[in-house]
């Protein structure tokens, strides 16, 4: 549940970067996602066409504060965001590095108190660190975004380990992967790994044919989840015959 | 008679293919209309480049736009080359599988002045590109040399309407898509073809246009907003011309603009039927390339109609 919100598609999509409004429309459709992310802050008030074409989508929108670099110029962003799309859903993120695109984790925190006190309902694009996750959790998120690798870097998931714990850590919070993610087995991988839904970008829209790989992963992310739900085997460190060695029938000579 | 609504480049191409038809044609362009976006253009004639985020359509019409342009105006055709910084090399693979028509290269084999900062580049060799304003006053020039009448007031003809943004409120699926762009003088540095740099967040092209001077774009904004270049776009398409040659630092800004590309919901440029006359419109980035071939088909409709009716 994101913030009540049932999702049965768990692939969440960007909108950015793609040839056309046209091909972001066919690679959503493709895709099945039931909802997108949009930035608003180089576009301002004033991406209105664009807009509107991604509200007649009929996904559900959540805006983000991609290109803040601090708390502030998210704040303003998360607010004019609210009143453009009319949803308190907001994706935070406050870039630290201009280079490697991480999140600056103190204006993450005192951004996100002052928006979950506003009403907002925050999904903060957050690393794997656990203290920080709590102190999210703590400004009033009820959804964490860690990310997989840096955004539009396609690394795939870069600390496992440390977002295994994160997932036994947060046993209750709805986790989503969000950026890095360059092919559908790594979004698969994520989703074998228990968290709740994956979101992407650059791996769809820079794609040759986008609404193919938007396809493509849409099931891989689906197979991710319908394994985690089935319950995957163990690994083991020797071999176990899958056939019983007793009671083989013998073949006819 | 046909009335042409614009001068920019889509009107100024339509104008010129149907005179070259053979068809009667007046521009209406009034004082008051803003000036058209096609000014700010790269004058890029790459229909093999852009293949890498525009649908096969534009790749293969648009061919058509090199000969045609260089039987009315100055083209250069050296072709185009594409480079990459060292860490973001793969972006050149990933553009050699989008594209056609080019070859590996090293880049200073074409470019000397980029000496050995790029270890290997794409080139595309069947490309061409042009000087828009130079073009276009060609064109005007050329078409007023035939007796055509560029004025204000009420269309005399059939309405063939190329106004670009202004015609917004007759296409209701017409939106802008912001554009910024800088020129610069520096007389350090020679390139004879534009260059375009890969880079995944700043992408960017120079095209040179001659006597020192430089035109680099340019931005691709999902907004409505025609005011000048922000800080950012200008920071960013400066110091992706740094990259390509370190002697961009040094130069003079000697112009900057920002407009609105006109844009359809595919981003293909379009002839479309109105009432009894047509709308050439959605030039997007692909003004130069497809005005001309949308305005030869134009021609070629208008011929066809002329002959039935005979």
């Amino acid at each position: 549940m994101f913030y009540g919100t049932e999702l049965k598609n768990r692939l969440l999509l960007g909108t950015a970067q793609y040839p056309s409004p046209d091909i972001l429309r066919a690679a959503i459709a493709a895709s099945g996602t039931e909802v997108i992310t949009v930035s608003l802050r180089r576009e301002g008030a004033d991406g209105a066409g664009f807009r509107d074409i991604l509200k007649d989508s009929g996904c559900r929108i959540l805006p983000n504060t991609a290109g803040c670099h601090s708390a502030r110029e998210a704040v303003t962003t998360a607010q004019m965001a609210r009143e453009v799309f009319g949803t308190n859903w907001i994706k935070l993120e406050v870039i630290g590095h201009a280079d490697t695109l991480q999140p600056d984790p103190f204006a993450l925190v005192e951004a996100a108190r002052i928006l979950c006190a506003d009403g907002f309902e925050v999904f903060p694009y957050t690393t794997e660190d656990l203290i920080l996750g709590e102190k999210l959790i703590e400004a009033g998120c009820r959804v964490l975004m860690p990310w997989g690798a840096p955004i539009g870097s396609g690394q795939g998931l870069r600390n496992i380990e440390g977002l295994r714990t994160m997932r036994a850590h947060f046993r209750d919070v709805p986790l989503v992967i969000d950026a890095g993610i360059g092919a559908p087995s790594q979004a698969a991988q994520a989703m074998e790994m228990g968290f709740d839904a994956v979101l992407l970008n650059t791996a769809v829209a820079k794609a040759v044919d986008p609404v193919a790989m938007a396809e493509a992963f849409s099931r891989a992310v689906d197979a991710g989840k319908q394994a985690y739900d089935a319950g995957l085997m163990p690994r083991r460190d020797m071999a176990e015959a899958s056939t019983p060695v007793f009671g083989m029938a013998e073949l006819l000579a | 008679m046909i009335s042409i609504l614009g001068s920019g480049v889509a009107g100024l191409c339509v104008a010129t293919a149907l005179m070259d038809a053979g068809v009667e044609v007046e521009v209406i362009c009034p004082d008051t209309a803003p000036a058209p976006a096609s000014r700010l253009a790269g004058g890029m004639l790459a229909p093999f480049c852009e293949g890498e985020s525009a649908p096969d359509i534009i790749v293969t019409r648009g061919q058509a736009a090199i000969a045609w342009w260089a039987a009315h105006v100055d083209v250069t055709r050296h072709g185009t080359l594409v480079v990459a910084p060292p860490r973001d090399a793969q972006e050149l693979d990933r553009f050699a599988r989008a594209t056609r028509a080019h070859r590996w290269v090293t880049p200073n084999a074409l470019e000397p002045d980029l000496e050995d900062r790029f270890a290997r580049g794409l080139y595309f060799e069947n490309e061409a590109h042009l000087d828009p304003n130079a073009a276009l006053t060609a064109l005007k020039h050329r078409l007023l040399a035939q007796g055509v009448v560029f004025r204000d007031g009420a269309p005399q003809g059939r309405i063939v309407d190329c106004r670009g943004m202004s015609a917004a409120e007759t296409l209701p699926d017409l939106r802008g898509v912001r554009g910024e762009m800088l020129e610069v003088y520096t007389p350090e540095v020679t390139l004879s073809r534009p260059v375009r740099l890969l880079h995944p967040r700043f992408p960017c092209y120079i095209v040179p246009r001659g006597e020192g001077r430089f035109m680099i774009g340019a931005t691709m904004v999902e907004s409505s907003r025609s005011g000048p270049i922000t800080a950012r776009a200008a920071m960013e398409l400066l110091s992706a011309a740094y990259s390509l040659h370190p002697a961009f630092a040094e130069a003079e800004i000697i112009m900057t603009g920002a407009d609105l590309r006109p844009s359809f919901p595919d981003n293909i440029p379009a002839l479309r039927r109105k009432d009894t006359g047509f709308h050439i419109n959605g030039m997007y980035r692909h003004g130069f390339l497809m005005a001309p071939v949308l305005g030869m088909e134009l021609a070629g409709l208008l011929t066809q109609e002329s002959a039935d009716a005979h």
